[in-house]
C-alpha cells in the first residue's frame, strides 16, 4: 500500500431512529485498500452504521464523504454515480431467488453497462471463477448451500468491479472452515480489485486475520469507543471494554 | 481500482505485432465494463492466422482497466495452452495475474443438475396420479390429526391457549368488519339493480325486496364473506404458519412436546367457524340494505320494502346461509392452515404457501356452495 488515502470519511456521524439515537458522534476514517471491521457488541448499531454507509438510511446529524465527496449533499444523479461504485453483499446473500445464479450476477451488468448478451456471458462465468462458483451458473441459489450462497452474493458484488465492498456478517452461520476461505476470498478480492473493504463482523478470528482498521461501538455509552488497527487496539486499548471484547474474556460486570 | 478514466474516448484496442523474440500482444485504450472493449473471441482468429510460438504483451500504453481485461487474457491464455505457445506474462499489470490466479483456481467442472425426465414420461409413469395420491393422503392425516385434536380439546387436555383463541376471533371478526360491511352493500345494490330491471317491466318492482332477501341470506352474504375471509384471513394464516416454518417456530413447539395442532391450528379453526356465520348474518343485513337504498330511488318506499323482505325472508333461508358458513370457514381455515404448516423453508415457499391457501380455499367454496345448492333442491328447503 502507499500512503495512506482517505476513501470513506464518516463526520459527526449521529444515527437515530425517530428520537431514539442509536448511535452518535461517530468520527473515522477508511483509507483506500483498508479491510475495515464494524465491532460491538449484539444490539450497538453495527449493521445500522453499515445501512447508513451504503446510504439506505439518513444520518440524523453529521455526513459521509466518499472521496471527499459528501453523500449527503449530492444529488439524486450524483448518489446513483457513487452507489455504483459499491458493492455490497447481505448477511442472507440477498440473492434473487427466482433467478439463477447467472442470471443474478448478469442483472447489474445488463443494467449498467453496454456490454452484448455473449459478453455478459463470459463476465458472468468469470465472475463466478474468482468465488470458486465456476460451473454453478444454472444453479438456483435455493440448490446450493449456505457459504456458497455468500460466495455467489460476492460475484453479484463484483460484477461492476465496485471500488469499494460493503459486507454485513460475511461470516454469520458458516463454519470455521468456510469462514476462513471467504477471508482469504475477501483479501484476495482486496487485493486483485485493490477494492476498499468495509465489513460488520464479531468473529474475532476473522477481524485479527483480515481486518487492519477497525470501529469499536458501545451500546452503553452509544457512541465509539475507539477506532484502528484490531492487533493495536487489543493490547493498547485505553477502554477495557474493547480489549476485553478482542480477547475474548468476560471480565467483571461483563 | 485504477485511475479515474480519461474524459475524453481512449478506445480499447488490441493488436498482435511480430517482434524480435517472438509476437507480442499490444494492449491499448481503457478496458473497462462501462465502455465496452474487444473479446477473446475476437482476437483468437489473428492468434491463429500466424505461427507464432511465444506470445508476450506490451502494456505501455493501457489506460484503466476492469474485469473485461482479466477475461480476455483468461480466455488467450487458455488458447495459448492448447496450442503449445509459450505465455509470456512478464509485462501484465500485477493486479491481473492475481485476478487470473484466482480465477483459474478452481477448475469450472460441470455440476449437471439432474435433469427432469421429459413430461409424458412423467406422464406414463403415473407421476400426476402419484402426486395427487400423496396429496390426498396427506389431507387425511391433517384431517384425522386434527380430529384427534378436537377430541383432546373436548376432554380438556389439549395445549390450546383460551388467549390465543379470542386474539384470533377478534383478528378474524371486528377487524374484518369494514371490508365485509363495503363489499355486502355493494353485492345487494348490484342484486337489487339486476333485478329490478327485469322486475319492472311487469310493474313489479317490489318483489326486488324478496330478490336480494333471499339472494343474500341463502347464498351472496356466504359466499361474499368467505371470499373475503379467504383473502384476508386464510393467507394471513398461510403466511403466519409459512414464517413459522421457515424459522422453525413450529419445530420448536413439537420439541416443547406440543401439538402445532393444538397450539396452533386449532385456535385459528375455531375462530374462523365461530365468526363466519356471525359475519354472514351482518352481511345479509346490510346487503338488505343496499338492495333498500337502490329500490328507494325506485319507487319503492322504505316502509314497503321492509314490509316484502319479512314476508319473504323466513327462519329457514336464514339457517341454510349459517350452514354454509360454517362450513365455508371450516374450509378456509383448514386450507390456509394446511398450506401454512406444509410450507417448505425458504422466503419463496412462504408466498407459494399463501397463493396456494387462497387458490384451495375459493375452490373449495364454489364446489362446497354448488354441492350444498343441490342438496337444498333434493330436500326442496
Amino acid at each position: 500500500m502507499d500512503a495512506a488515502q482517505p476513501h470513506i470519511e464518516v463526520r459527526g456521524l449521529t444515527m437515530a431512529y425517530g428520537s431514539r439515537v442509536i448511535q452518535k458522534d461517530l468520527d473515522f476514517t477508511v483509507n483506500r485498500g483498508d479491510i475495515f471491521v464494524i465491532m460491538g457488541g449484539s444490539g450497538c448499531g453495527k449493521s445500522t452504521l453499515l445501512k447508513h454507509m451504503i446510504g439506505l438510511y439518513e444520518p440524523a446529524a453529521g455526513e459521509i464523504l466518499y472521496g471527499g465527496a459528501s453523500f449527503q449533499r449530492a444529488d439524486d444523479e450524483e448518489r446513483d454515480r457513487m452507489r455504483r461504485g459499491w458493492g455490497i453483499t447481505y448477511q442472507g446473500g440477498g440473492l434473487f431467488s427466482a433467478m439463477t445464479l447467472a442470471e443474478n450476477v448478469a442483472l447489474p451488468l445488463q443494467q449498467y453497462t453496454p456490454l452484448d448478451a455473449a459478453t455478459i456471458g463470459e463476465l458472468v462465468s468469470y465472475k463466478l471463477a474468482l468465488v470458486g462458483l465456476a460451473g454453478f451458473e444454472e444453479y438456483y441459489p435455493s440448490e446450493i448451500s449456505g457459504g456458497m450462497q455468500k460466495r455467489a452474493g460476492l460475484a453479484r458484488a463484483i460484477a461492476l468491479d465496485p471500488e469499494i465492498l460493503f459486507f454485513d456478517e460475511p461470516s454469520a452461520g458458516l463454519d470455521p472452515i468456510s469462514s476462513r476461505l471467504l477471508d482469504e476470498l475477501i483479501l484476495h478480492m482486496r487485493d486483485a480489485l485493490g477494492a476498499t473493504v468495509v465489513m460488520v463482523t464479531h468473529e474475532l478470528a476473522s477481524i485479527f486475520a483480515i481486518g487492519n482498521n477497525s470501529v469499536f461501538l458501545d451500546a452503553e455509552t452509544r457512541t465509539m469507543l475507539d477506532y484502528g488497527d484490531p492487533q493495536r487496539l487489543l493490547t493498547g486499548s485505553d477502554h477495557e471494554l474493547v480489549r476485553r471484547f478482542l480477547s475474548r474474556s468476560a471480565g467483571e460486570g461483563a | 481500482m485504477s485511475p479515474a478514466p480519461a474524459a475524453d474516448p481512449n478506445p480499447a484496442r488490441c493488436a498482435i505485432e511480430a517482434r524480435a523474440g517472438g509476437s507480442t500482444l499490444v494492449l491499448s485504450g481503457d478496458w473497462t465494463v462501462a465502455r465496452g472493449a474487444p473479446r477473446a473471441a475476437d482476437v483468437l482468429p489473428q492468434l491463429r492466422a500466424q505461427p507464432v510460438r511465444e506470445l508476450g504483451f506490451d502494456c505501455s500504453a493501457l489506460g484503466s482497466w476492469d474485469s473485461l481485461l482479466v477475461m480476455l487474457l483468461l480466455g488467450i491464455e487458455e488458447e495459448c495452452a492448447r496450442a503449445g505457445i509459450r505465455f509470456d506474462t512478464a509485462n501484465l499489470p500485477e493486479g491481473a495475474l492475481r485476478l487470473m490466479a484466482l480465477a483459474r483456481a478452481v477448475r469450472p467442472e460441470q455440476h449437471a443438475r439432474p435433469a427432469r425426465a421429459p413430461w409424458w414420461r412423467r406422464l406414463l409413469t403415473g407421476e400426476p396420479l402419484l402426486r395427487a395420491w400423496g396429496e390426498l393422503l396427506g389431507a387425511l392425516a391433517f384431517l384425522g390429526e386434527l380430529l384427534i385434536a378436537l377430541g383432546k380439546l373436548c376432554l380438556g387436555r389439549a395445549n390450546t391457549r383460551a388467549r390465543d383463541f379470542l386474539w384470533f376471533v377478534q383478528q378474524a371478526g371486528p377487524a374484518a368488519i369494514g371490508i365485509v360491511t363495503l363489499i355486502s352493500v355493494l353485492v345487494g345494490m348490484i342484486l337489487a339493480y339486476l333485478g329490478s330491471v327485469q322486475l319492472r317491466q311487469f310493474g313489479a318492482q317490489i318483489y326486488v325486496a324478496d330478490l336480494v332477501g333471499i339472494g343474500m341470506v341463502r347464498e351472496m352474504a356466504a359466499l361474499m364473506t368467505g371470499v373475503i375471509m379467504a383473502g384476508r384471513t386464510g393467507a394471513a394464516y398461510a403466511a403466519q404458519l409459512g414464517t413459522m416454518q421457515t424459522r422453525e417456530e413450529i419445530d420448536a413447539i413439537r420439541t416443547l412436546g406440543m401439538s402445532p395442532m393444538e397450539f396452533l391450528v386449532l385456535p385459528r379453526l375455531l375462530a374462523l367457524v365461530l365468526v363466519m356465520p356471525l359475519l354472514t348474518l351482518y352481511s345479509g343485513v346490510l346487503g338488505m340494505c343496499g338492495g333498500a337504498l337502490v329500490a328507494t330511488g325506485m319507487d319503492v318506499s322504505w316502509t314497503q320494502y321492509l314490509h316484502e323482505t319479512r314476508l319473504a325472508v323466513n327462519l329457514t333461508h336464514i339457517s341454510t346461509g349459517l350452514a354454509k358458513s360454517v362450513v365455508f370457514g371450516l374450509l378456509i381455515a383448514l386450507a390456509g392452515c394446511r398450506a401454512g404448516i406444509q410450507c417448505g423453508r425458504s422466503s419463496e415457499a412462504v408466498g407459494k404457501a399463501t397463493t396456494r391457501a387462497v387458490v384451495t380455499a375459493i375452490v373449495a367454496l364454489i364446489v362446497a356452495d354448488a354441492a350444498f345448492n343441490i342438496v337444498y333442491q333434493r330436500l326442496g328447503i
